[in-house]
């Protein structure tokens, strides 16, 4: 018996073309989704969120005071919305939302620096949104020392320190500048192919079950090799189309570097979406309806966004979290995007990511076909 | 109804299974299920809903794999040679199941692919002229109306010119006309050799059938010549007209002979196994106004016999 026979085989994929170019709404949905998430999550998500609004508590006023704030606002971190009259505002500034930040200088201030007894200035956050706060809370300490250097003369020149003991230089590479989007951009590619193909295909083969038309099908001498190869090779095609729309959106938009090699890129492209595909018709064995299929895919889509290291760092994650992302196929179709565009990376450093994707495709692809019945049992 | 010649010489049954067995749970749908169809004949399948009529169906043509029996269709085996069964059958669902966001000529052709029918363009062709429906053939087949899909369906399943169609209600719903039509085909397919195994609830199909086999609650009652089945029942059956019949029928129920009082438009029919019971209770209600005569019992009569005494067993736990 015959694996694949070229008639049959040609059969189903005519027939998943045409419907699939029928079926105007999600034909527009797939071409519309990488160009509708790209623009607004690569616009919108920032990790490193500046002018926050602020309030001053000034409880006293002089020169350091007056260059600390100045400072702060240079930094563009701080955005000053005003003055607070006391702690009791204070605190209903930072509950209701209005201030994120509300920094207070307390009464003779100036005095104590002169006295030398180091007096405090107060930054109270709104640590509700640890993401929110934590860049411009750290940043604080380097901006106060370069203010007081620059008020550091005269009879303040006490206040300029001694040296410090050594210096420590950071270089930040294949992002520089620290910009968010190249780091977001790269790893939509990812949540943008696993949403249409792996929904999709499960809804494709769903469908033939929902409406009927299985039976119609499996009542011929159709193979499961045509049939799941038929059912998949369209949407192949499809992921292809989203990929170049990405590329073109991330370079001419978001102008995210592509230093590494189109070979690298491409054998994690095709492995990638050949595991979605097969995780889909996975799904499709599973569900009874294309209602339940698409719950399962988004109920995949979560995880697979928020543990993959796209939305939060890997690393930071605790040990049995970091064994459930390395399960899922986006954690290393991201890892091999970030390394190729980013990092320059070549065929041979995205390997242990592509041995990872390998494994989890052997594991998806087989339990898929032994899943699959060609008969209405 | 005779049966043609050569039905019953012919050797080789094209359909040949015995204790066919499917359950799906704790629910027997089917239970030891036995048939021969011999070549070239029209096989009726009758039974209630739920009967597992599509079961024992789908299990010919491997779509379902039984639970127990064995057996061979077209000489293969029904358990492990379900590949080679479905090049040979044309198989006609129950609902329509071809492609509705695909028009009339994708479908034949995407069929005929699935066949690997040779000249494929002239066989869709030659399919969709006698359909009539070669100025529509780029129609979507979900634009169709009920009649149009079931003839659409025939002409889908017939492509690869099978050896065996097996026809799941084919008629259900259709107009009187067109399932006059339809029969014709049946027959004409028939005579040139196709066996034919149709299931179906209305009689007067039933009894274009050559054979016939009855199944409730997944077992056969009966089985025969259609010609034969009334007399292998031993139903005896009156049949009553006149004025005050609802009155006659409330008396006549639970009489001793009288098994069933069944209403045929303006008449009752009144029938039983026990002639001579049927007999006496009849003689005590012949009164003026009413036309009694006694007439073989028909086809509609022995399965709603059949039927009532299959539930009383279903029901006492048999």
């Amino acid at each position: 018996m015959e694996i694949l026979s070229p008639s049959r085989f040609t059969a189903v994929l005519v027939k998943e073309f045409i419907q699939m170019r029928r079926d105007r709404m999600t034909f527009a949905m797939m071409i519309a989704i990488p160009i509708v998430q790209l623009m607004l999550f690569g616009f919108a998500i920032n990790s490193d969120p500046k002018h926050l609004p602020t309030l001053v508590e000034m409880n006293d006023t002089g020169p350091v005071t007056r260059a600390v704030v100045a400072a702060m606002k240079n930094s563009t971190y701080f955005h000053f919305a005003g003055i607070s009259s006391g702690p009791k505002a204070s605190e209903e500034a930072l509950k209701t939302g209005k201030a994120t930040f509300v920094v207070v200088v307390p009464s003779g201030f100036e005095r104590d620096i002169m006295r030398g007894s180091h007096p405090t200035i107060l930054l109270a956050a709104d640590a509700s949104d640890p993401a929110a706060t934590g860049g411009a809370a750290a940043a604080l300490p380097g901006i106060v020392a370069a203010a007081l250097r620059t008020v550091a003369t005269g009879p303040l020149s006490m206040l300029k320190g001694g040296e410090d003991a050594f210096s420590v230089t950071v270089h930040r590479h294949y992002n520089p500048a620290g910009v968010t989007s190249f780091n977001i951009v790269p790893g939509l590619l990812a949540v943008i192919l696993s949403m249409t193909m792996v929904m999709i295909t499960a809804i494709a083969i769903v469908r033939e079950s929902e409406r009927g038309t299985m039976e119609s099908l499996i009542a011929t001498p159709v193979r499961p090799a045509e049939v799941m190869i038929g059912k998949i090779l369209p949407y192949v095609g499809i992921g292809y189309v989203q990929t170049v729309v990405f590329l073109i959106l991330a370079e001419i938009v978001f102008g995210v570097p592509f230093d590494g090699s189109s070979i690298a890129f491409l054998l994690g492209l095709n492995v990638f979406i050949v595991v979605n595909l097969a995780l889909g018709f996975l799904f499709s064995t599973v569900a009874r309806s294309q209602m339940q299929a698409m719950q399962m895919s988004f109920f995949y889509m979560l995880p697979s966004i928020l543990l993959s290291g796209f939305m939060f760092p890997f690393a930071g994650m605790p040990g049995w979290a970091q064994t459930l992302g390395t399960a899922i196929p986006s954690t290393h179709f991201i890892r091999i995007v970030r390394k190729v565009m980013l990092k320059g990376a070549g065929v041979s450093e995205i390997m242990p990511d592509m041995a990872a994707l390998g494994i989890i495709m052997a594991v998806i692809v087989t339990i898929a076909l032994l899943r699959y019945r060609q008969t209405l049992d | 109804m005779t049966m043609p010649p050569d039905v019953q010489s012919s050797g080789e049954p094209v359909i040949a299974v015995e204790g066919l067995t499917k359950r799906f749970g704790e629910k027997t749908v089917v239970d030891g299920f036995d048939m021969t169809v011999p070549k070239g004949a029209i096989y009726g399948f009758l039974g209630p809903n739920g009967s597992g009529k599509t079961t024992t169906i789908r299990m010919m043509c491997g779509l379902l794999t039984p639970d127990g029996g064995t057996g061979t269709c077209l000489g293969y085996d029904i358990l492990t040679e379900s590949e080679q069964i479905k090049e040979r059958v044309g198989y006609m669902t129950q609902r329509f199941s071809l492609y509705e966001d695909l028009t009339i000529r994708e479908n034949l052709d995407f069929i005929a692919r699935m066949f690997r029918v040779d000249n494929r363009k002239q066989r869709v062709d030659a399919a969709l002229d006698d359909l009539g429906l070669s100025d529509r053939s780029h129609q979507l087949a979900g634009h169709l109306s009920g009649g149009w899909k079931q003839r659409l369906a025939l002409a889908a399943c017939l492509i690869h010119d099978p050896d065996l169609l097996l026809l799941d209600e084919p008629t259900a719903g259709v107009d009187p006309k067109a399932r006059r039509e339809f029969w014709d085909e049946i027959r004409r397919l028939s005579d040139a050799g196709v066996t034919v195994l149709v299931s179906t609830h209305y009689m007067d199909e039933a009894i274009q059938c050559d054979f016939i086999t009855y199944i409730a609650y997944g077992k056969k009652l009966i089985e025969g010549p259609s010609n034969e089945i009334a007399e292998r029942s031993g139903l005896v059956t009156w049949r009553v007209e006149g004025r005050g019949l609802a009155k006659l029928e409330a008396e006549l129920s639970g009489e001793p002979g009288v098994e069933q009082i069944a209403r045929f438009g303006t008449a009752l029919h009144i029938s039983g196994t026990d002639a001579k019971a049927l007999n006496k209770a009849v003689q005590t209600h012949k009164r003026s106004g009413l036309t009694w005569s006694q007439q073989p019992a028909g086809l509609e009569e022995v399965f709603i016999h059949l039927m009532s005494s299959s539930r009383d067993n279903f029901a006492s736990g048999a």
